[in-house]
């Protein structure tokens, strides 16, 4: 029997892919055998597929040969269009396609006035149109390379996109033969490309998504805790993304090209073409090496130019772009409520991530604890632009053998409100330094319910009986400025020998000026909630703490030694405000 | 998930804690926050799965849900929008800064030219420097409060409608004018050195210092309040301390005023530089623009600093507050010196009254003692007296009877007289005053030599019984 019969006898059965459908560029991956979540090349190998169509007479382009017509064929290219996906005319911003397809204003939405058949006139074709091309593209070229239908998907999209787009990109995915199995958030998604990994170690941690695209930069701030996501803010910004670093490089470029021949290639729209393809490709390569080339035949008038371009100039360049990325990540902080210091990960997604410089940046942005997961900072991170298909991948594999009905009832509102832990629950023991206890947080503010914790607790040198005090804790930023040198160490010096005396000075200056804050957090103890006593434990023995926070609030605190027999078990009592939210139930 | 490990010990349980089971249950967690969960990943198919047997749903159920998380994403629809003014719309981004430039040759402050003459150009243009960025972007409001987000989505919105292509689609020419201006807005005030260097110069940001006359009509502290409050905003050091009102401490407002004095501004003035240096003009010609901008700089700079000076003082020369606080000090002065000299004098009053007290009581007693003396001098005198007339009594009393001879008899001889009257005196010497007193009373009342002769005798019987006389001293009168 033919491979074409066993596809089509077999419909029900689900196969689903990854789809990250972005504006610049798509990709789609797969999870293999060992759930290992792999990316697949469409047929010219590009991992990273422009989501771009051209037409030329009746001929469908699709990915790096479409993004080529950009110079030829502008008028017949269609660009930078997942966010005008179930817009109407009068919410979007169209210059992105200004160098292609104009958006144009059609009944309640937006088309493309494209010449897609041989014949004269052009055709007007909707943006749902579009998409239904795009992702038809997309899923044979999965098709090709699995050897296997692909009937479904899990599709990334933004944290800010609105139901309506959500259905009209379902309407257009199904157009394609794709049923959408769930839409993901992609910060999310890059969480969850990481944490799939089987060296990944589940814990509880504050991530700071940074997608950096090629129009639009978006920032999310995600409360990771034992495995589940909660999106705590998000920040999106269309001025700073990757073509204001193309445009860098254009006017670099444009500047050293006037110089010689004394005209504009900017001012002609076909030699801008040209040099914003080269650019794009220059700075790409200036992620990997320390410099690079550019060389376009015939830029303007005839001209050919070649030139070269070093790392750093293009990050004196392109400075107020980058700070434009570092402050957007600063304000999704703050509008999280949150401090760098509370940041355990930063993870770098989107193209534009592969440049060092922002890596570079945000480690001196956030404390040396924080983890930035980059291409540059550690050798071992997952290619940025890769992030959100592979989470997409991780899911679709999980889900694929769920019933849509079953799905949708997983992505109920109703399952997905939870309530989150607004103080952190932990427990107080003893530090050596102070004198008064040091609280040791078990589970972390925004930790969604239901949620269990258990921690090991030394006890005091010789055993005996011990408290087990269980409190609400509350982070707080602590800021000290270090402390001014002594005044008798020069003092001291002085005795030592006279002469160095001068050189102490100077040092002493210098430190001054290099001054700064130091800030750190420190846990400040809130409400006691319940005290237990341990009787009579060994020495060197182990306390075994468990908080168990239900889905109603309530508490259920165990204590007991390892290896001991019984133990203390005890709940807190109900409250107010936790039956507000179990009310319905 | 894996038990944490935490190598500090737990405390020793204090003396005399107890509980039932060994457990206390003390507060309560604070209210929870409601927040969506990413319906992603295998932790959380887990989740929903032990959610989802144990309870059931309805819509009212979802809508409640969804009602109650709290949002991250922003709300696109803000407050972020005025009316948009016709004129600004037919700007044309090209003449940013002429105006200021033709009026720059005219006046040192083109500014002031302009309110005169031009209202409707300064309506629309930022006072001397042509466009007002922040009024392009429909944030005339918020000005230099206004966040970069703030800014990020009116760029957006003002964007989304006045885009060249929007124009084009509704049919009126493709004049992109307007849409330059935003964008020129934008790329100053996302920029933070540029937006600092417009804001330094943004004058429709400013609060003019109220005249007396205005003050007085409408609140001096509602005046004054806002003037400083915009002031603040060129402070590198935040928060700036507020005017307060009448009810401040004089802590508050000395601070108020020191910081005011000793301000440190940001202000620059880069932003009305006449000429920007080219990158086509050679060396020296950029070197002289630079040198000529500096100095401009520079000449501002010094004038905007005497120019807050200047506000400050006039602020200071009509703060109430300053003169209550002075005539409080002056109070509270005079106050204590008029304590001071109260108690001087009370002390001194105090003094020269024990004194007087002191010399009358001398006084007193010394009139006493004289007194006493006067009086004992006076009774012995009448005691003398009485003495004297008594013992005259007695001697008479027994010359009357012819010195105790019987009746009848002749007058006594000398002989007989001296004897009597011997015996007389020696009685006399022997009795006391008020025996004296007694034996004349007696006598003076007893008539003829009988009577006298008995008193007499008895009177010798008692003196001789007392012992004071020997029997037979005194013969004659017994």
């Amino acid at each position: 029997m033919s491979a074409d019969e066993s596809i089509e006898a077999a419909p029900a059965e689900t196969f689903a892919i990854g789809i990250s459908f972005g504006n610049s560029n798509s990709s789609i991956a797969y999870t293999s055998g060992e759930g290992k979540a792999e990316v697949i090349a469409n047929e010219e190998g590009d991992r990273q597929i422009p989501s771009f169509l051209s037409y030329i007479e009746g001929e469908e382009y699709h990915g790096a040969q479409a993004k080529s017509q950009l110079v030829r064929n502008s008028k017949n290219t269609v660009a930078y269009f997942r966010d005008y996906i179930g817009k109407d005319f009068d919410s979007i911003d169209p210059t992105p396609c200004h160098a292609s397809a104009h958006a144009q204003k059609h009944e309640s939405t937006i088309a493309f006035s494209v010449q897609d058949t041989n014949s004269d006139s052009p055709s007007t074709l909707s943006v749902s149109e579009i998409a239904t091309r795009h992702i038809r593209r997309l899923a044979s070229s999965a098709s090709d390379f699995l050897g296997k239908k692909v009937n479904a998907a899990v599709l990334t999209i933004p944290t800010n996109f609105s139901d309506e787009q959500k259905e009209a990109l379902s309407e257009s995915a199904k157009n394609a033969g794709i049923e959408i199995l769930q839409f993901i958030s992609e910060p999310v998604a890059a969480v969850l490309a990481y944490d799939a990994r089987a060296e990944a170690i589940i814990s509880d941690k504050i991530v700071v998504v940074a997608d950096l695209g090629g129009i639009r930069s978006d920032v999310a701030v995600v409360a990771s805790r034992g495995g589940m996501y909660s999106i705590l803010s998000t920040a999106h910004d269309y001025e700073t993304a990757g073509t204001q670093l193309d445009q860098v490089l254009i006017d670099h470029f444009a500047k050293e090209f006037i110089k010689k021949h004394k005209t504009d290639p900017r001012q002609n729209e076909r030699s801008l073409a040209k040099l914003k393809l080269e650019a794009e490709a220059t700075k790409k390569a200036l992620s990997l090496g320390s410099s690079a080339s550019l060389s376009v035949e015939s830029l303007a008038d005839g001209v050919d130019f070649s030139s070269t371009i070093n790392r750093t100039r293009y990050e004196l360049l392109g400075g107020k772009v980058f700070s434009g990325f570092i402050r957007l990540i600063e304000e999704a902080v703050r509008k999280a409520d949150l401090d760098v210091l509370d940041i355990n990960e930063v993870i770098l997604s989107g193209g534009t991530s592969h440049t060092p410089l922002i890596a570079r940046r945000l480690t001196s942005l956030f404390p040396q604890t924080t983890n930035i997961l980059s291409p540059s900072t550690l050798a071992s991170a997952l290619n940025p632009s890769e992030l959100p298909s592979r989470g997409a991948a991780i899911q679709a594999s999980l889900i694929s053998a769920y019933d849509p009905s079953d799905i949708a009832q997983n992505t109920h509102p109703a399952l997905t409100a939870t309530p989150h832990l607004s103080r952190a629950i932990g427990v107080l023991v003893i530090s050596d330094s102070e004198s008064r206890g040091v609280f040791k947080p078990l589970l972390e503010a925004e930790t969604a319910v239901p949620a269990r914790r258990a921690g090991l607790f030394a006890v005091p040198g010789g055993g005996g009986d011990v408290l087990v005090k269980v409190c609400e804790g509350q982070r707080e930023i602590k800021v000290s400025k270090p402390e001014p040198k002594s005044k008798s160490k020069p003092q001291v010096n002085g005795k030592a020998g006279s002469e160095d005396d001068g050189d102490e000075d100077d040092d002493e200056d210098e430190e001054e000026e290099e001054e700064e804050e130091i800030r750190e957090t420190i846990w400040k103890v809130g409400t006691v909630l319940a005290e237990a006593a341990i009787r009579a434990t060994k020495k060197g023995a182990k306390v075994e703490v468990t908080v168990n926070v239900g889905a109603d609030l309530g508490v259920t605190i165990t204590a007991r030694e390892v290896g001991g027999k019984g133990g203390v078990r005890g709940q807190l009592l109900e409250k107010g405000g936790g039956g507000r939210e179990n009310g319905s139930a | 998930m894996a038990a944490v490990q935490v190598q500090l010990p737990l405390p020793v349980l204090p003396e005399g804690w107890s509980a039932e089971k060994d457990f206390k249950a003390i507060g309560t967690l604070s209210p929870a926050t409601q927040r969506n969960i990413e319906p992603v990943g295998p932790h959380f198919l887990a989740h929903a799965r032990r959610k989802r047997h144990r309870r059931t749903f309805s819509e009212d159920d979802r809508i409640q849900a969804q009602e109650n998380v709290k949002k991250v994403e922003d709300d696109d629809a803000g407050e972020i929008s005025e009316p948009e003014d016709q004129m600004m719309l037919q700007r044309d981004a090209k003449d940013w800064k002429v105006f200021y430039k033709i009026f720059a040759k005219l006046s040192p402050r083109p500014n002031l030219i302009l309110r005169l003459f031009f209202p409707t150009v300064l309506l629309l243009t930022n006072h001397s420097q042509g466009q007002d960025h922040y009024a392009v972007l429909g944030l005339s409001r918020h000005r230099y409060r206004a966040t970069e987000s703030q800014i990020k989505t009116a760029h957006r919105k003002k964007v989304l409608r006045h885009h060249p292509d929007k124009r084009a689609a509704t049919g009126s020419s493709e004049d992109d004018s307007f849409f330059k201006c935003i964008q020129k807005a934008t790329e100053v005030l996302l920029d933070p050195i540029k937006r600092r260097q417009f804001d330094s110069v943004d004058e429709n940001a400013d609060v003019e210092p109220p005249s007396k006359k205005e003050a007085q009509k409408k609140g001096w502290f509602k005046c004054w309040g806002p003037v400083f409050e915009s002031e603040g905003r060129f402070s590198k050091d935040q928060p700036v301390p507020r005017l307060g009102g009448n009810e401040s401490t004089k802590e508050d407002v000395e601070r108020f005023y020191n910081f005011w004095y000793n301000f440190d501004s940001w202000r620059s003035f880069e932003y009305q530089d006449e000429d920007v240096p080219d990158d086509n003009e050679n060396r020296d010609q950029k070197r002289h623009i630079e040198k000529k901008n500096n100095n401009a700089r520079k000449k501002k700079k010094t004038e905007d600093t005497a120019r807050l000076r200047s506000l400050v003082d006039e602020c200071l020369a009509g703060d109430e507050r300053i003169k209550k606080f002075k005539q409080q000090e002056r109070a509270g002065k005079n106050k204590r010196r008029g304590e001071k000299e109260e108690a001087e004098k009370k002390l001194k009053e105090d003094k020269i009254k024990a004194q007087a007290e002191a010399e009358r009581l001398k006084k007193e007693a010394e009139e006493a003692a004289k007194a006493e003396k006067a009086e004992g001098k006076k009774a012995k005198e009448a005691a003398k007296n009485a003495a004297k007339k008594n013992k005259r009594v007695l001697k008479s009393s027994v010359k009357d009877v012819n010195y105790l001879l019987p009746e009848g008899e002749a007058a006594a001889g000398p002989k007989r007289v001296d004897e009597v009257l011997n015996d007389v005196d020696l009685v006399m010497t022997k009795i006391d005053n008020e025996e004296l007193a007694s034996l004349a009373g007696k006598l003076g009342g007893a008539k003829g030599v009988d009577a006298v002769a008995s008193v007499w005798a008895e009177e010798t019987k008692r003196l001789v019984g007392a012992g004071k006389l020997k029997d037979g001293e005194v013969r004659t009168l017994i």
